[in-house]
């Protein structure tokens, strides 16, 4: 599930109120039957940033196995989970490195699978690749997918950009700014293993117009 | 992936030429020039009436501005004569050692300094989570830092004399006194430097509050903790000697300053001069190489 709008608009600030890192000024968020401040205590998602945000002084498994320090998890579990997260964003090899070291694609793909280590039920991300070229984007994206295809989390994922949300998304929510409001929830209905090609076909173009169409609606560019 | 660029040592007449051996060394020649140079006019009130007496002229003038034994100024061949004397040609245990006097000052002044850290430190971390202490306690700080420490280290000795504590802890407590300052300052700036992501990572892990600090802000403030341990552990050298003064101290580099100037062996207080620089800059470059191994450890670009 993607939110995309123009920046401005509250999709960061709607992930954040998911995220419990805000809180809202009216109404209620419910996160898989829970309310964020309890999601949060529980670890029910893992939150990827606009910025890989590894801390430096960690090589790249011991910033996998942060949050499982943190969560108490053994020594011998630990490095079980960092393995196979690792393994899911094809980093292996990688371990002993320190963030310097690596891309900024790379450090991106060690941050999502610091989010995976703890295996929530939920992934948060925000515009995890916008800081990227657009090379390195899609190669990204068909990563992603694939790991969604693997690991069937929920992903709530915040975008900007038209082909990504609409390449990665079962369902697109599409916002406009000031006031942040919902102009259109499109369900789009491509098959599971889709690969970057199908950006050509006549269905895929199909949604990313009505996806234009209401991102126009919602913000005029003259004021 | 990683490129590895080895260079390859140069030669060292090459490397002579191309580092900053060269203009070390003219800046040292040129203080050594003027050293000698200042000890003429410097001891004229002494050398005047000998100079006169062997007859005047310039060889007469330097020999004799050179070799004074209670000197104004001591020329530097003096100075290394006296370092000689009192660090080669006696037991390093005997009073009359310079290294006993060095070894006097250093054990109080690096027990300040661990004491200085400690409370630097603690200080830091509780200001840092304690918003009312950022308020209430940051103005005493400074304000114990605005005391010229002259002026409040007899007192220390004093009250700590009357309690039965005497020696090396009172001295110590004056190097505590003045270097956990800049720890403490060093340290609040380092504990909050962590970006707003870094913290918002944390709380998505519903991380406790120790965890913040132990996993994240600890770690991302040891660069500045290292600063501040290079101004703590000269200053503490500094708070050591100072100590040493108003005490009537038998021993320590401060000590010999106070003999010297009683008894106007300048030479002496040279000496100890030296002594104490030297150990200043060997404490400060011993804080800044455990600096570079935990950097290294801690994965820095090198």
């Amino acid at each position: 599930m993607s939110f995309i709008g123009p920046s401005g608009c509250g999709k960061t600030t709607l992930l954040r109120v998911i995220a419990d890192l805000e809180q809202a000024t009216d109404g209620v968020i419910s996160v898989n039957d829970m309310t964020p401040n309890e999601a949060r205590r529980k670890r029910a998602y893992g939150y990827v940033f606009q910025a890989p945000a590894l801390y430096p002084w960690r090589t790249i498994e011991r910033n996998v196995g942060l949050p499982l320090e943190i969560m108490g998890f053994g020594a011998t579990e630990r490095a079980r989970r960092i393995q196979l997260n690792l393994d899911l964003v094809n980093l292996n090899g990688f371990e002993k490195k320190f963030p310097w070291q690596l891309s900024g694609g790379m450090q991106q793909r060690v941050s999502i699978a610091r989010a995976l280590a703890f295996d929530p039920k939920l992934l948060l991300m925000d515009e995890p690749f916008g800081a990227l070229d657009e090379i390195v984007r899609d190669k990204l994206n068909q990563q992603l997918l694939e790991l969604w295809g693997r690991t069937r989390k929920t992903v709530v994922f915040v975008t900007h950009s038209i082909p990504e949300a609409v390449f990665l998304s079962s369902r697109i929510v599409v916002m406009s700014p000031r006031p942040g409001r919902i102009i259109d929830v499109i369900e789009t209905n491509f098959p599971k293993n889709r690969t970057l090609d199908i950006r050509e076909t006549p269905e895929f173009l199909q949604v990313a117009h009505r996806v234009r169409e209401g991102l126009r609606q919602g913000h005029s560019y003259d004021d | 992936m990683t490129l590895v660029a080895t260079a390859s040592r140069p030669s060292l007449p090459a490397a002579l030429a191309a580092g900053s051996t060269l203009p070390v060394a003219i800046i040292v020649l040129i203080t050594i020039v003027i050293w000698y140079a200042a000890a003429v006019p410097m001891n004229k009130v002494l050398t005047q009436p000998l100079i006169d007496a062997a007859g005047g002229g310039l060889l007469n003038t330097l020999s004799i501005s050179w070799s004074l034994p209670r000197p104004v100024l001591p020329a530097p061949h003096q100075v290394l004569a006296e370092l000689w004397n009192t660090v080669f040609t006696v037991e390093p245990w005997r009073p009359r050692s310079l290294l006993y006097h060095c070894w006097v000052t250093l054990s109080s002044t690096l027990l300040g300094f661990v004491l200085g850290t400690i409370l630097g430190v603690a200080l830091a971390i509780a200001i840092i989570h304690v918003k009312a202490l950022n308020r209430s306690l940051l103005p005493w700080i400074i304000a114990s830092q605005t005391i010229p420490i002259l002026a409040i280290a007899p007192m220390i000795i004093v009250v700590l004399g009357s309690i039965g504590l005497t020696g090396l802890l009172p001295k110590s407590l004056i190097s505590m006194y003045l270097c956990f300052f800049p720890v403490t300052i060093g340290m609040v700036k380092g504990l909050t430097s962590p970006d707003p992501m870094q913290l918002d990572l944390m709380r998505t892990y519903n991380a406790s509050t120790s965890q913040v600090l132990w996993k994240l802000r600890w770690p991302s403030a040891v660069p500045f903790l290292f600063t501040s341990l290079k101004v703590a552990i000269a200053i503490a050298l500094v708070g050591a000697i100072v100590a040493e003064l108003p005490t009537g101290a038998q021993a320590g580099i401060g000590a010999r300053l106070l003999n010297g100037s009683y008894y106007g062996q300048t030479q002496q207080i040279w000496g100890a001069l030296v002594a104490a620089a030297v150990m200043s800059s060997g404490l400060v470059w011993l804080v800044g190489f455990i600096e570079r191994r935990v950097a290294r450890a801690m994965g820095a670009e090198t």
